[in-house]
């Protein structure tokens, strides 16, 4: 886990270089999920489908930088002893608003991803983030950096559901919003496929991940941890 | 700022307001959704209800088809008679948490479909499994005893292995990958969910689930306690 706090200038402007970085890092080189290895549970358990994948992303993204900002926000006055506390209430609260909005507007995925949304609480990522961000930065910051990892750990999930739904089910469809297939499954079985129904198993997030880290530390040598 | 932010007093005040803030945001957002929750848990039940009797619905038709299949829907005692209430808004869910609730002050719902021209009588149950409550409907052919179709669901059983009675696969075993299932009326014991497989010439045994023992006995002990109350309520049908 990165543990560097950096405190902002005061007179920067809001998209400088710095501020950029704080988006971009964690979607390459500072990734949380292949680089810090951060989240990979729910990455692993709810990436079967597209569709759960996109939405557990948006909720993710949701409660990285809103409990950034709110702890960025009140970071002065938090009596440092309960901190922990107030971070995990922070965060409790802003997934608990997530669940009851899903229950209300998306019924279905909220059911399909069922605990896992309340595991968002848990998730390494966020309380990291707010740990050794958001309680010594600015809000606008932040929300950057917030948005920067919650958008990491996304683009990590939807490539793993898209690898797996193709090869597990053959098609990839968002219903709800319209059928979208892009590989139908004629289409599939006519190239001679058979789903793979281990592709479907968490096991197989796993491997997925991996020879994601494994691309990702074969372009950029430096990321290789030496012993 | 003035005041020493680590002392006791800030501690326990700042706790204090923040729960109390919370606790009022959330509060509102609970309350300002749970309408529309309400309106899809209603569907959901109506998707259940025709799932039991083979009937594929969506959210969007679910009412509309549930209007057109169920001719009747109605309630009855634990002796087993008919009584004024209406089904749809008893919560036996809530009613099976509430251990105050005497068994014969409960109520129990039963919804009558017509589809085909053949009459079947769906049963809702609910019981526990592993990690938390699991619940059903079970609908039953006029002879009162075939079942006609099962649909099983459930809160929080582990993926992959109690989390299976959610599936089509599972609840066929029920009605069709087997033989169609009888529940044992008259016999001692009614149903039963067995490990090591069920051969369709066992009448009243469906196959559980493997590595979800406890969840499978669950079901076993769901549908046991549940059609013992109904059982009185279709005999008087029957006659």
């Amino acid at each position: 886990m990165s543990t560097e706090v950096k405190t902002a200038e005061p007179k920067e402007s809001l998209f400088s270089k710095k501020n950029k970085k704080l988006v971009t890092d964690p979607l390459s080189d500072n990734n949380p999920i292949t680089i810090q290895v951060l989240g990979i549970c729910s990455a692993l358990a709810i990436t079967v489908q597209v569709q759960q994948a996109v939405i557990m992303s948006l909720a993710v993204t949701f409660v990285t930088f809103g409990g950034n900002v709110v702890i960025s926000l009140i970071r002065n006055i938090i009596p440092s002893r309960i901190r922990i506390i107030v971070q995990l209430v922070i965060v409790a609260s802003l997934v608990i608003i997530v669940n009851e909005i899903l229950k209300a507007y998306l019924p279905d995925i909220s059911e399909k991803l069922s605990v896992f949304v309340g595991l968002i609480i848990t998730n390494c990522i966020i309380m990291g983030r707010l740990e050794a961000f958001a309680l010594g930065n600015k809000p606008w910051p932040s929300f950057l950096d917030g948005l920067g990892n919650g958008l990491g750990y996304s683009w990590i999930l939807v490539v793993v559901a898209v690898i797996r739904e193709i090869l597990g089910s053959g098609a990839i469809s968002f219903p709800g919003i319209g059928q979208i297939k892009f590989l139908s499954p004629e289409f599939m079985a006519s190239t001679g496929y058979m789903n793979n129904n281990f592709i479907i198993l968490p096991p197989m997030a796993l491997v997925i991940v991996g020879v994601i880290i494994w691309i990702q530390r074969t372009r950029n040598k430096s990321l290789i941890e030496s012993h | 700022m003035a005041f020493d932010k680590n002392s006791n007093a800030f501690t326990i005040g700042f706790a204090i307001v923040m729960v109390v803030v919370v606790g009022v945001l959330l509060s509102g957002v609970s309350l300002g959704l749970k309408e529309k929750q309400n309106l899809n848990d209603d569907i959901k039940k109506k998707m259940d209800i025709l799932g039991a009797v083979n009937i594929q619905s969506t959210r969007d038709n679910a009412i509309e088809l549930f209007d057109q299949y169920i001719a009747e829907a109605y309630v009855i005692d634990a002796a087993g008679r008919k009584i004024d209430g209406n089904a749809l808004n008893v919560d036996i869910k809530k009613d099976f948490r509430d251990k105050s609730k005497a068994e014969t002050d409960k109520q129990f719902p039963m919804y009558v479909c017509t589809k085909d021209g053949a009459t079947y009588y769906v049963v809702p149950m609910v019981g526990t499994g592993l990690w938390g409550p699991i619940w059903g409907f079970v609908a039953l052919e006029s002879d009162f005893s075939s079942i006609y179709g099962a649909k099983f669901d459930h809160k929080s059983e582990t993926p992959g292995l109690g989390a299976e009675i959610r599936e089509l696969e599972f609840q066929k075993r029920f009605f069709e990958s087997r033989g169609k299932k009888k529940i044992n009326f008259g016999g001692t014991k009614l149903f039963e969910v067995v490990k090591g497989g069920a051969p369709a010439e066992w009448e009243y045994q469906v196959d559980g689930i493997t590595g979800g023992t406890i969840t499978s006995k669950g079901v076993e002990e769901m549908i046991i306690r549940t059609f013992k109350v109904y059982e009185g309520h279709f005999k008087t049908l029957k006659q």
